[in-house]
């Protein structure tokens, strides 16, 4: 599964590259995030487009697995 | 000079408008461990939340002093110019007052032109005389973001000022420009906005709060702010506590700029959103029906947004009737409730 880095980065920005990975790889992707606004806006996007959202969390960082 | 349009003024911020502002618990925290010598003459200052400082000047008249400056939300310096200018000055019109005089203060990056510096404040000047003032020096500095924004001065009489905190039970609870500014812009920063629609959301911050307060000032305004930094629930929420009531929001009253809520939908929000909600969630409950997307937008951000008056419900008609479908009622004040705000 395609796995995408937003570690370090700010809102839009994690949001921006999840779309971006989603429509290289429609089944799903594997995104890391470390930024609570970007936790909960890339949940919300992946939602709205009728993905599942599986949340791991280990520290300050968030590994999202988003599915078909 | 001439202008460079391949500069992209937002771009080279972090964070941008009423969004940069500093998440509230930390400023709260601050505020709470420093001193606070008073002042006779101070009779409005940082402890109560309102929009700007009052001091008695003990003829009848006060001094009220308010300082604005943020990160572009838009490429264009002139645009950016009017926006900070519009933004700062609507501290006073929340006050019930018409600005005096105005100084500026700006941080500009070494990297670049000089002329879009000449933009931001052929911007600011032209709002600023709208307004009816002149902006007379200011301070700058070097920085590695832009930043702009002014200090604002006015007097009036005493028994004039509109503060935050004398909201009556029954008044009627009036806004006076659309929300949804702060998704329009975070997603217009994600390339997602449509263009009209950023479009519109400029056009809304531009917009000076000068008639919005012109109109009110015969009738009896029982408080006043501005909807800024600390959202729609942020700002009702410090006038409920400031006035010992609780404010119901009528959520179908509620009038977003297009696109806000579908973005809102698809998770395109500022992270002042989340910082907002960690400061006042626990004061705000919402009715089950209300949906994720429409609380998004009640904790986000606005920058240079309109003025929210409590008002009597005959005093609230008239108002709206002046302001020609530019101001909606969107709740009413009720007596003190567990909670400040409810959203229904």
């Amino acid at each position: 599964m395609k796995e995408v880095d937003a570690r370090g980065l700010n809102c839009p920005e994690p949001i921006m590259m999840a779309k971006r990975a989603l429509i290289q790889s429609p089944e799903g992707i594997d995104i890391t995030v470390d930024d609570r606004a970007a936790l909960e806006n890339v949940t919300r996007f992946a939602k709205s487009k009728g993905y599942s959202v599986e949340k791991k969390e280990s520290g300050r960082e968030w590994r999202l697995v988003i599915r078909k | 000079m001439e202008k460079d349009i391949r500069i992209k003024l937002k771009d080279m911020v972090h964070s941008s408008g009423c969004n940069a502002k500093l998440p509230p618990g930390d400023l709260r925290a601050v505020l709470e461990n420093i001193p606070h010598y008073s002042d006779e003459k101070l009779i409005g200052g940082y402890e109560k939340n309102d929009d700007a400082l009052v001091y008695d000047l003990g003829d009848g008249s006060v001094l009220l002093e308010t300082v604005d400056f943020f990160p572009p939300m838009v490429d264009d310096g002139y645009t950016f110019g009017e926006i900070a200018a519009a933004n700062a000055i609507s501290d006073i019109y929340a006050m019930g007052a018409e600005p005096m005089v105005a100084m500026s203060l700006m941080c500009f990056p070494s990297c670049l032109p000089l002329s879009v510096m000449e933009e931001i404040m052929r911007g600011a000047i032209e709002k600023a005389k709208e307004a009816g003032i002149r902006i007379a020096g200011g301070h700058t500095i070097s920085d590695r973001e832009p930043k702009f924004g002014l200090s604002v001065t006015a007097r009036i009489e005493k028994e004039k000022v509109w503060t935050n905190g004398g909201c009556e039970e029954n008044d009627a609870l009036v806004l006076t420009k659309k929300l949804g500014v702060g998704v329009l812009m975070t997603s217009f920063k994600a390339g997602e906005a449509g263009e009209e629609d950023v479009g519109k959301a400029i056009g809304s911050m531009r917009t000076l709060n000068k008639k919005a307060m012109e109109s009110a000032r015969d009738l009896n305004v029982h408080a006043a702010t501005d909807v800024t930094g600390f959202s729609l629930l942020g700002h009702s929420s410090e006038m409920a506590e400031a006035s010992g009531k609780s404010i119901v929001i009528d959520s179908s009253a509620l009038q977003f700029i297009d696109g806000a809520y579908e973005l809102a939908s698809e998770g395109f929000l500022p992270e002042g959103r989340y910082t907002n909600e960690d400061y006042i969630g626990e004061k705000v409950s919402f009715s089950e029906n209300i949906p994720l997307p429409l609380k998004d937008l009640l904790f986000s951000p606005e920058t240079s947004g309109g003025l929210l008056l409590s008002l009597s419900e005959s005093d609230a008609k008239k108002y709206i009737e002046r302001m020609e479908g530019k101001a909606f009622i969107i709740g009413k004040v009720v007596g003190k409730m567990e909670k400040d705000i409810l959203v229904i």
